[in-house]
């Protein structure tokens, strides 16, 4: 049976503009493929049982390549079951700009490491942050605006959002 | 005269306010109205609201009790983590260190994220005088930018453009050949014009709203995600953060992560919250070096500035008043939850750089008080602002001290003859006429009253009305109250004492002015309601609460109020006698703002033992020895003014007794007698008070009350009899429908 934060994590899903997946680490490869929009571009994956070597990613992009990739895949840090928030950290590994330049985004998330609200993500995050990491961007669906007179996905950041939630990881 | 100078800017601001209301009014409001419902819906569906507010609030206390402290610590572990931090004394200390570094890097060109302090630090100006690109990126502040316009909205800054304006704007600024329409083709123009500024930008300027002392990190709080371009694709970056956006901690952003989205727009939560630690390990990525790979790991030495704003601050933190404005986290809701800003936005109600209710406290203590001086006046002090509030900033009373600072830096020179000889305040004599006669409305009541009916013939005479608007501002189109010539306090004393044997409490009733003086028969019927249900009542002569010269920002006045209350009422508390009140802003005085006025035990003991009529009546029908309901006058059945219109029920409740939660007694009394109750939920019924009689502001007020009257002249509400609570709802009530309005007591009222 999976944790209740799993669960929560899912229902919050459903209620935002993203779609999303439970997958076992088998399955990985035949999911992430059938959500690339290619160009893709992406960043090395630090789970054991997955990767994306044998994926149609792009693992050591050009900057022409960030402008020109329609789908950026990246890791996902400790996500918040309560709002359905992923949590992008960014180093050397260009996590960053992957999650942000192309149109869509496919985040890969452990299950086990899913936490139920901000505080407990904001836990881990300030001993990573001690540790030195200097970027982490807590994600809650596409970027969006209301600017513009109406809601529209897309405005500076991806378009879409797509969640992989490995099951067993 | 200095009065004809006032009545010159009360004309100005007159014509402002209607220009607004007949052109971008509409679109702010419905902007801003659906955030206002958004945070009423999250707020009510997240448990924790109140917790988090309360924690939001403590922390923002500690952290500007500890600024100087934490101030340091700031300084220490950013420039340990290799970036600089630079405390600006003002606004002009700030530009000058920020074009310093553009110019160390030869920037030509800067992006920039949404940041109201480099608004207020006139930044833009600044750096384009010196020829240097600038860039705004949040799609609201472009939009601007193009137009060449203001921010209306210190959250959402174009709030008062509508899709067709921008899409005109945009397609005639870029001279477009196949004309933008809709919100998606606009928003993609925008991104890809806006993507190759920041791409070939040297330097990326951003705001904070947060800094935490332990580590050093900025968080933003954005749904776009320009400024994590803007912040990541130059190597440059520099933050422009006012001092008070310092937590202590990373773990204190909690409760404010979990409340700015709603607070400001009702969104469960924002798409991005990036908690950046400058400078950054992200790689530096050349974009115009096409085939070289992206992240190579040869980290380019990144630089990171961190400017931190005094401009003020110190001194507001020193400011006993002025202080809880630095708490303010700029989300917004104070402006979308406010009526008179709904309907003109931040253009009339805002100075400077800051708009909404707390603007009021942000431009006295970085601009001074002369930028408030034009829109201070349009916050009616309704108080719906402060639950909206996620840091609980009693916004009204910050309107009032600066009214009242207002008040005391007028002329003195001015002294007002025509007014002063009537007027037995101790406020400075340069107060604006009109000020002084609504603050003094007590004399004024008592005078119309003993000169009865002849005060009303006269003043409700044409040339009077005239002669009124002319001297005191007090709008023809208003009907003035109509004072009694016998007093509810007149008639109580007067008629045979009801006979209780055996009460079940004894009560005073609080004869606030308008119901001694002008609504005598809600008074009537509200002492025979508490009689029918066993209460032994008196109704002494008591002062007047102060609300009328609050509102007027006289403060010292109030508190002379405040202290006659407390001490006339002070011997029938020691006799356990509960205080019953009628008028919503009346009781809100005795259980808010009394506290700044009487020593902790008055305060407490009038606070705990004062109660709204409806209230009262409800805690009477739940109590075990609660009997007499039967006697009061059901939906079938007569009461003392006659059968209803309808047995059906509108109610407007009064915007102070939400904010004290009272709303639900009226209903749950009303129902259990039989009524059926339709409520209405607007935030305001526009009159607030004296506000609507001041002829600068009756259109306002007038456009303010549509909202309310529409809800009642709907379908399921037109054929309902109309109640309010308050004095100035029934008053606007009377003037927006063709059906007269009355107070629910007077509906179940039995007679005698
Ligand atoms: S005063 Fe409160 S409600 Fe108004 S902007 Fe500041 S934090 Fe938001």
């Amino acid at each position: 049976m999976m944790p209740a934060a799993v669960e929560t994590f899912e229902r919050s899903l459903e209620n935002l503009p993203v779609t999303f997946e439970r997958v076992k680490s088998g399955a990985f490869q035949s999911a992430v493929e059938s959500c690339i929009d290619p160009p893709a571009v992406g960043v090395p994956l630090p789970f054991d049982e997955v990767s994306l070597e044998e994926s149609p990613v792009t693992l050591d992009p050009t900057s022409e390549d960030i402008l020109e990739a329609r789908t950026g895949v990246t890791p996902g840090g400790p996500s918040i079951a309560e709002y359905g928030t992923i949590v992008v950290t960014s180093a050397f590994d260009g996590s960053g700009y992957t999650s942000l330049f192309p149109k869509t985004h496919v985040v890969v998330v452990a299950a086990s490491e899913i936490v139920e609200t901000i505080d407990d993500a904001l836990k881990i995050l300030v001993e990573e942050i001690d540790d030195g990491l200097t970027s982490a961007y807590l994600t809650t669906g596409p970027s969006a605006t209301a600017d513009m007179g109406a809601p529209v996905y897309g405005a500076h950041g991806p378009e879409s959002l797509h969640v992989i939630i490995l099951g067993d990881c | 005269m200095s009065t004809e100078g006032s009545g010159d800017r009360d004309n100005d601001k007159a014509a402002r306010i209607r220009r607004l209301l007949e052109t971008t009014g509409s679109t702010v409001g419905e902007t801003v109205r659906p955030f206002n419902e958004g945070r009423y819906r999250r707020y009510e569906e997240m448990q924790e609201t109140e917790a988090y507010r309360t924690a939001a609030r403590e922390i923002k206390a500690d952290a500007i009790e500890r600024l100087p402290e934490l101030l340091e610590q700031v300084e220490e572990v950013v420039t340990e983590n290799g970036g600089t931090v630079y405390v600006a004394d003002d606004a002009a200390d700030a530009r000058h260190y920020i074009r310093g570094v553009l110019e160390e890097e030869n920037a030509e060109s800067v992006v920039k994220g949404k940041s109201m302090t480099t608004e207020e630090i006139k930044l833009n100006d600044d750096l384009k005088s010196t020829g240097v690109d600038v860039w705004e990126t949040d799609l609201a502040e472009f939009v601007l930018q193009i137009a060449e316009d203001e921010p209306s909205h210190i959250a959402s800054p174009a709030v008062h453009k509508s899709r067709e304006e921008i899409a005109s704007l945009f397609n005639n600024h870029f001279d477009l050949e196949d004309p933008l329409h809709t919100a998606e083709e606009l928003t993609a123009f925008a991104r890809e014009q806006l993507t190759d500024h920041i791409l070939g930008a040297d330097v990326g300027i951003t705001g904070a709203n947060f800094v935490t002392a332990d580590t050093g990190t900025l968080a933003l709080v954005t749904n776009e995600g320009n400024a994590r371009k803007s912040l990541t694709v130059p190597d440059t970056h520099i933050a422009v953060a006012g001092v008070e956006k310092i937590v202590p901690s990373i773990t204190d952003l909690s409760p404010f992560f979990n409340l700015i989205g709603p607070a400001g727009a009702g969104q469960d939560i924002t798409a991005y919250l990036s908690l950046l630690t400058p400078p950054l390990d992200e790689p530096v990525v050349h974009f115009d070096r096409p085939n070289e790979e992206a992240f190579d790991g040869s980290s380019d030495k990144r630089s990171f500035h961190l400017v931190l704003v005094d401009n003020g601050r110190f001194e507001m933190r020193n400011d006993e008043e002025l202080r809880e404005t630095l708490y303010c986290i700029r989300c917004g809701a104070c402006a979308n939850s406010c009526a008179n800003f709904q309907q003109v936005g931040g253009h009339a109600f805002g100075g400077e750089t800051y708009s909404g209710g707390i603007a009021t406290g942000w431009e006295a203590g970085v601009h001074g008080a002369d930028s408030v001086a034009e829109f201070n006046d349009l916050c009616t002090g309704c108080s719906r602002c402060v639950e909206a509030c996620p840091v609980n900033i009693d916004i009204p009373w910050i309107n009032t001290v600066v009214r009242d600072r207002l008040n005391h830096g007028a002329d003195p020179s001015a002294f007002d003859h025509l007014v002063s000889g009537l007027m037995p305040d101790d406020e400075s004599t340069g107060l604006d006429r009109s000020k002084r006669l609504f603050g003094n409305f007590e004399t004024l009541a008592t005078l119309g009253s003993l000169t009865a009916p002849l005060s009303n013939h006269v003043v409700n005479f044409d040339p009077a009305r005239t002669v009124l608007e002319r001297v005191a501002g007090i709008d023809s189109r208003r009907d003035l109250p109509r004072f009694r010539r016998e007093t509810l306090v007149d008639w109580f004393d007067a008629r045979e004492p009801a006979r209780i044997e055996d009460p079940i409490r004894e009560a005073i009733l609080y004869p606030d002015i308008y119901t001694n003086y002008v609504h005598v028969e809600r008074g009537k019927a509200a002492v025979r309601v508490l009689e029918a249900l066993r209460v032994r009542v008196r109704v002494p002569e008591v002062s007047s609460s102060g609300r009328a010269p609050l509102s007027q920002g006289m403060i010292e006045t109030t508190r002379e109020h405040a202290e006659s209350v407390s001490t006339e009422l002070e011997g029938h508390l020691e006799a356990s006698r509960d205080v019953v009140v009628i008028e919503p802003s009346d009781l809100a005085m005795f259980r808010g703002e009394y506290e700044r006025f009487l020593s902790a035990d008055a305060f407490e003991q009038l606070s705990e033992h004062s109660y709204e009529l409806f209230e009262y009546i409800f805690g009477l029908l739940e109590s075990d020895t609660g009997t007499g309901i039967e006697t009061l006058a059901g939906p079938s059945e007569e009461c003392a003014m006659g059968a209803p219109a309808s047995p059906d029920l509108a109610y407007h409740s009064h915007c102070q007794q939400r904010t004290l939660d009272l709303e639900a007694y009226t209903i749950a009394v009303l129902e259990r007698l039989g009524y059926d109750v339709i409520t209405s939920d607007v935030e305001c019924c526009g009159m607030a008070g004296s506000f609507g009689y001041k002829s600068e502001f009756y259109e306002l007020s007038m456009a303010v009350g549509e909202n309310l009257k529409e809800q009642f002249i709907a379908d399921e509400t037109t054929d309902r009899t109309v109640v309010a609570s308050g004095t100035s709802c029934l008053e606007q009530l009377d003037s927006l429908l063709e059906r007269s309005s009355t107070h629910p007591i007077q509906v179940i009222d039995p007679g005698s």
